[in-house]
């Protein structure tokens, strides 16, 4: 079963939402790669599925809670160690907010 | 047909432990190979020349219990989206090329604790994603017995190294066949546990609801032990499970009486190669030799589970991989002045994740997104359910179904470049992760490919937390191939 090319703003969206910047030959490509494989993936339509209870996970677990006992933190340095840029004892990042912003 | 006697290693453990072995010994002969082989295969990314032989030399000086230190001395691969403390944990990414883990997995922890030895950490498919062992930051891993042809993968590097004596054991991980399927092409043994039964603590998660570490060794006796150390539950991880683990190798070597082999006729496909088909007909013959009873088993799902796992393993993987957003640790990537802090995120993941890991992060994203997520992410986990009830009432019929672990024997590199051909790789594995229970890969014979002698792998699936079984049965076809 082959599937139709997605549009290239469909892959441009996608790309948007899943924080990742793609070259036009990126799009150009995924759109026919991601086509082709939701097109064997709607295989899945011939199923009925009618009152099939959703499986999100194979073992029948729920919450489970640890004791309620403090134990050491890693240490703060072990954590910075692989922070690609720092301050101190903290992450450095670019400016989040706008001049003036709220 | 070539019978192999299986390599034990557990035996020299022993040998080690009793102080009749000598551990650094044992080091320095896999630490020799590994520096004249890895250059033609690339199984390892990096090896731990010094780490090993210091930690060799202090148990060679005090001897312990076999009991205590079931792996003394056994030299260990780990594959690379595996935490250690040794060396650096990348997922075979650029994004993570430089990441030094600050703790060890538990697995890793429970293996050294057993006196197991890590020698290096071995390249996979980019974050586990591939079946091959070519989408890698540093290079293909390549096959053993044909260097121009893929190992498998993900876990290409651990299969190599093992099927080419670089290491006792090896760790994998297993999303949709990842260990089986490398273990197939390289003729080795392949051990995805059930879901829960081994810690993920220290995996770095690909698709959390599929995903468990296992072990590839060079015969059944090694993965039992293996797994005896690694499996259990681990306050780290709360999806592993409570259930008790058995003692695997007290009953190995017992055949099961009155085993009944369920094989799938969907298994045995025109489509398969022939080597492959031969391979399953033949395991049949066996079974049959031993005593068992061979059960006509129906799978009509097996087809649908690649559709199934193409919308929760990415699903899952586009969720567990917006971690990796250049703020705390990995790949950031630099930026111009009019940018942001969404394009640092945006350029650092472009520039960091490779094509493949790109291609899955866009169909999880898809799927989950506003208008498909019905459409295709919950009716995928209504199809789950189908699958695993399907396997539920072939496991009232038998007791392991028997079938091929690939379709193929090792392909040449490059032979699939189109993505979803390289899917298809993978027909007869994704079904055991989506229903969460145990298999095992164990070599089956050989096929002659343009004059090269490759490996065909058998592939046994039992019912969740009956690895007992699964091992039996496995050694019961090892144990008659061997002539023993």
């Amino acid at each position: 079963m082959s599937g139709s090319a997605l549009r290239d703003s469909e892959v441009r969206h996608v790309a948007k939402l899943a924080r990742l910047r793609l070259s036009e030959e990126e799009v150009a490509r995924l759109s026919d790669q991601l086509g082709a494989i939701l097109g064997h993936i709607s295989k899945l339509n011939a199923v009925d599925v009618a009152d099939v209870e959703p499986m999100a996970h194979p073992l029948p677990i729920t919450n489970r809670l640890a004791d309620d006992v403090p134990t050491a933190p890693m240490p703060i340095e072990d954590l910075l160690r692989n922070a690609p840029a720092k301050e101190g004892r903290f992450l450095a990042v670019p400016k989040v907010l706008a001049e003036g912003g709220a | 047909m070539t019978t192999i006697a299986p390599d034990e290693r557990v035996l020299h453990a022993a040998r080690i432990a009793s102080g009749n072995a000598s551990a650094e010994e044992s080091v320095r002969t896999t630490l020799a190979r590994i520096a004249d082989r890895n250059p033609k295969l690339n199984a390892y990314r990096e090896t731990f020349d010094a780490h090993a032989l210091a930690v060799a030399a202090a148990l060679d000086r005090a001897p312990a219990s076999a009991k205590a230190k079931p792996l003394a001395g056994l030299t260990i691969a780990v594959k690379d989206n595996i935490a250690t403390t040794e060396g650096k944990t990348t997922c075979s990414s650029k994004i993570l090329a430089n990441y030094q883990s600050p703790y060890d997995a538990t697995v890793v922890r429970r293996l050294r604790d057993a006196g197991a030895i890590m020698v290096g950490k071995t390249n996979l498919d980019e974050f586990a994603m591939g079946s091959s062992s070519e989408n890698c930051a540093f290079g293909p891993v390549r096959n053993p017995h044909d260097t121009t042809r893929v190992p498998g993968g993900s876990s290409g590097g651990s299969a190599a190294a093992i099927a080419d004596s670089l290491c006792d054991i090896a760790l994998g991980s297993d999303t949709g066949g990842s260990i089986r399927q490398p273990a197939a092409l390289c003729g080795a043994v392949g051990l995805k546990p059930t879901y829960g039964r081994v810690s993920r603590y220290g995996l770095v998660a690909f698709g959390s609801s599929l995903d468990q570490i296992g072990p590839l060794t060079r015969s059944v006796r090694d993965a039992a032990a293996v797994l005896q150390v690694i499996a259990g539950h681990d306050p780290l991880d709360s999806t592993s499970a409570d259930t008790p683990v058995d003692d695997y190798l007290a009953t190995l070597d017992q055949p099961i009486k009155g085993l009944r082999v369920g094989v799938p006729k969907e298994y045995v496909s025109e489509a398969n190669d022939a080597s492959v088909n031969a391979a399953v007909e033949r395991a049949i013959d066996t079974y049959r030799s031993l005593g068992a009873t061979i059960v006509d088993v129906d799978l009509p799902l097996t087809d649908l589970g690649i559709s199934t796992y193409y919308v929760i393993a990415p699903a899952e993987a586009s969720s567990n991989l917006a971690r990796f957003d250049g703020i705390r640790y990995g790949y950031r990537a630099p930026l111009s002045r009019d940018e942001d802090l969404f394009d640092l995120y945006a350029k650092s993941r472009a520039e960091g994740f490779g094509a493949e890991v790109k291609r899955r992060i866009m169909i999880g994203t898809y799927v989950l997104s506003s208008g498909y997520y019905d459409a295709y992410y919950k009716r995928a986990l209504q199809v789950r359910r189908l699958i695993k009830n399907e396997f539920d009432t072939a496991f009232q019929a038998c007791d392991v179904l028997l079938g091929p672990t690939s379709p193929t024997p090792a392909f040449e590199i490059g032979k699939k470049s189109d993505p979803l051909s390289m899917y298809l790789c993978d027909v007869y594995t994704v079904n055991t992760n989506i229903a969460g229970i145990c298999g095992i890969s164990i070599p089956g014979g050989f096929a002659t490919v343009g004059g090269s002698k490759l490996p065909v792998g058998l592939q046994l699936q039992a019912a969740a937390f009956a690895e007992s079984t699964l091992l039996r049965a496995a050694r019961m076809l090892e144990r008659a191939y061997a002539g023993g």
